[in-house]
C-alpha cells in the first residue's frame, strides 16, 4: 500500500507527463500542417514526372544503349535499400513499421542469394536496424528537413545514390518510406528508384492507344540523361516529404493517446489518493474512540 | 474560337497552372516553340527562359522557368519546371544577386560536377536578368 505522499508525488509527475505530451501534440499538429501541404503539392510535379519517364521508357524499350539509371545493369545481385525514417522517436509506431518492412525485405533478399545494403535517411531507423543488419549498413544522412524538406537536401542523397550506383556499388535500388494517407494511418510504401520501372498509370495512354509516336527535341537519349538523375532527385524528395508528413500525423497521433493516458491514470491515481486518506480518517477515528470506551 | 488547351505548369514545390488557354509558347532547348490545341507528340527540354500564355489574342501572362521538361500531346501541355516565378515578380536586384553568386560559385568549383552546377546557375541567373530587364 503506498504511503499518501507517494500516492501524491506520482500524481504530480503523471500530471507533468501530460502536460509535457499535450504540449507535443500540439507541436506536432502545426508542424503536421505544414508538412502535410508541402507533401500534397510536392505530389503533382513526382506523378507527371514519371508519367513522362513512362512515355519516354515505353517508346525506348527493348533498343539498344538505354541508359543505365533507366535499363539497370543487367544484374541483380547487389540491392541498395533507402529507408526513410524520423530522426526523433515518440511518434508511436511510425519509426518501427519502416525497420519492420526493411528488415523483411532485406531477409528475404539474403535468403535468395542477394547482398543487400541498406542506407539510411534519418537517425531513428539506423539505430533501430543496427542490432541485426548492422554489418549491412552504410553510411546515410541524418538531420535533415529540420526546417522542412528543402529540395537541395534531396539532391544531396539523390546525388548520392546516383555516385554509388555509377561506381557501380549496386544493380537495383528500392526505397522504403511511409506514405502520408491522413493524420492517422500511414501506408509504408516501396518504390523501386533504379532501374526505373513505369508504372501502370503512368503510361500515358490518354494519348489514345493508337501508340502515339512523340516527338523529342533534342534526342530521346539527351532527355532521358537529364530526367532520369532529376527524377531520382524528385523521387527521394517526395518520399522524404511524404515520410516528414506522416511522422507529424503518427506523433500527433501518439501523443494524443498519451495525454489521453495520462488523464485517466490521473483520474485513477485521485480516486486511490482520497480512499486511502479516508481510510486512514476513519482509522485514526476507530482508535480514538476506542480508546476512550477502554476508559 | 479556336479549341483551347489545357496549360499545366508544374514546380516541385507545387501545381502552379492548370487551365484551359489558347497558346503557349515554350522556351525549348533548341528554339521556342508554340503550342495550339492538335499539336503533336512532343517531349522537349526547356532551358531557362520565359513561357509566354496567350489567351483572347494577346499574352496573358510571363511566368519565368529556370529550365525543365515540357510533355505535349494533342489535347494538354505539361510543363515541368525545376524554378518558375510570374515575371513581375521578378526584380533586376535579384537577378544581380544570384548573378554575382554565381559568378562566385564558378570561380569556387573544384570538381566538374560543381563546376557543371555552377554553369547551369549561371545560364538561370542571366536568362532571369533577361526577363527582368
Amino acid at each position: 500500500m503506498p504511503s499518501l505522499k507517494d500516492l501524491r508525488l506520482r500524481i504530480v509527475s503523471v500530471k507533468s507527463t501530460r502536460k509535457i505530451t499535450s504540449a507535443m501534440k500540439m507541436v506536432a499538429a502545426s508542424k503536421l500542417r505544414r508538412a502535410q501541404t508541402a507533401a500534397e503539392s510536392a505530389r503533382p510535379y513526382a506523378e507527371r514526372m514519371e508519367r513522362m519517364l513512362g512515355t519516354l521508357a515505353t517508346s525506348l524499350a527493348g533498343q539498344q544503349g538505354a541508359p543505365r539509371l533507366l535499363a539497370g545493369t543487367g544484374d541483380s545481385n547487389v540491392h541498395l535499400i533507402v529507408m526513410i525514417t524520423a530522426d526523433r522517436g515518440l511518434c508511436g509506431g511510425f519509426n518501427s513499421t519502416i525497420v519492420r518492412n526493411v528488415k523483411a525485405l532485406a531477409g528475404q533478399l539474403i535468403k535468395e542469394g542477394k547482398t543487400v545494403k541498406i542506407f539510411p535517411v534519418g537517425r531513428k531507423g539506423r539505430e533501430q536496424i543496427k542490432r541485426d543488419y548492422g554489418a549491412n549498413l552504410i553510411e546515410g544522412f541524418e538531420g535533415l528537413g529540420r526546417k522542412g524538406i528543402t529540395f537541395p537536401e534531396a539532391d544531396q542523397v539523390a546525388n548520392r545514390i546516383t555516385r554509388m550506383f555509377e561506381d557501380g556499388e549496386f544493380d537495383v535500388c528500392t526505397v522504403v518510406y511511409n506514405r502520408f494517407r491522413s493524420a492517422i494511418q500511414q501506408e509504408v510504401t516501396r518504390q523501386q528508384l533504379i532501374p526505373f520501372v513505369a508504372q501502370e498509370v503512368t503510361a500515358g495512354r490518354e494519348v489514345g492507344g493508337t501508340g502515339a509516336v512523340y516527338e523529342f527535341e533534342p534526342s530521346e537519349e539527351d532527355i532521358l540523361n537529364v530526367l532520369l538523375p532529376r527524377n531520382l532527385a524528385v523521387q527521394v524528395f517526395r518520399g522524404m516529404l511524404e515520410s516528414q508528413a506522416s511522422e507529424q500525423g503518427a506523433r500527433m497521433t501518439a501523443m494524443d493517446n498519451a495525454t489521453r493516458n495520462a488523464g485517466d491514470m490521473i483520474n485513477n491515481l485521485t480516486i486511490k489518493y482520497n480512499r486511502s486518506r479516508q481510510a486512514q480518517i476513519t482509522k485514526e477515528l476507530i482508535e480514538i474512540i476506542s480508546g476512550a470506551e477502554a476508559l | 474560337m479556336p479549341d483551347q488547351i489545357n496549360f499545366e505548369l508544374v514546380s516541385p514545390a507545387k501545381l502552379l497552372i492548370s487551365a484551359p488557354v489558347d497558346m503557349v509558347v515554350v522556351p525549348g532547348v533548341d528554339g521556342d516553340f508554340g503550342v495550339l490545341d492538335g499539336h503533336t507528340p512532343l517531349i522537349s527540354t526547356v532551358r531557362p527562359g520565359v513561357i509566354d500564355v496567350h489567351e483572347g489574342g494577346r499574352v496573358s501572362s510571363r511566368i519565368f522557368v529556370a529550365g525543365g521538361f515540357a510533355e505535349v500531346t494533342g489535347t494538354r501541355v505539361t510543363v515541368l519546371a525545376e524554378e518558375a516565378m510570374p515575371v513581375a515578380d521578378i526584380t533586376a536586384e535579384m537577378a544581380s544577386a544570384r548573378l554575382s553568386a554565381a559568378k562566385e560559385k564558378i570561380t569556387d568549383a573544384n570538381t566538374d560536377s560543381e563546376k557543371q552546377a555552377a554553369e547551369t546557375m549561371m545560364a538561370v541567373a542571366l536568362a532571369m536578368k533577361d526577363a527582368a530587364g
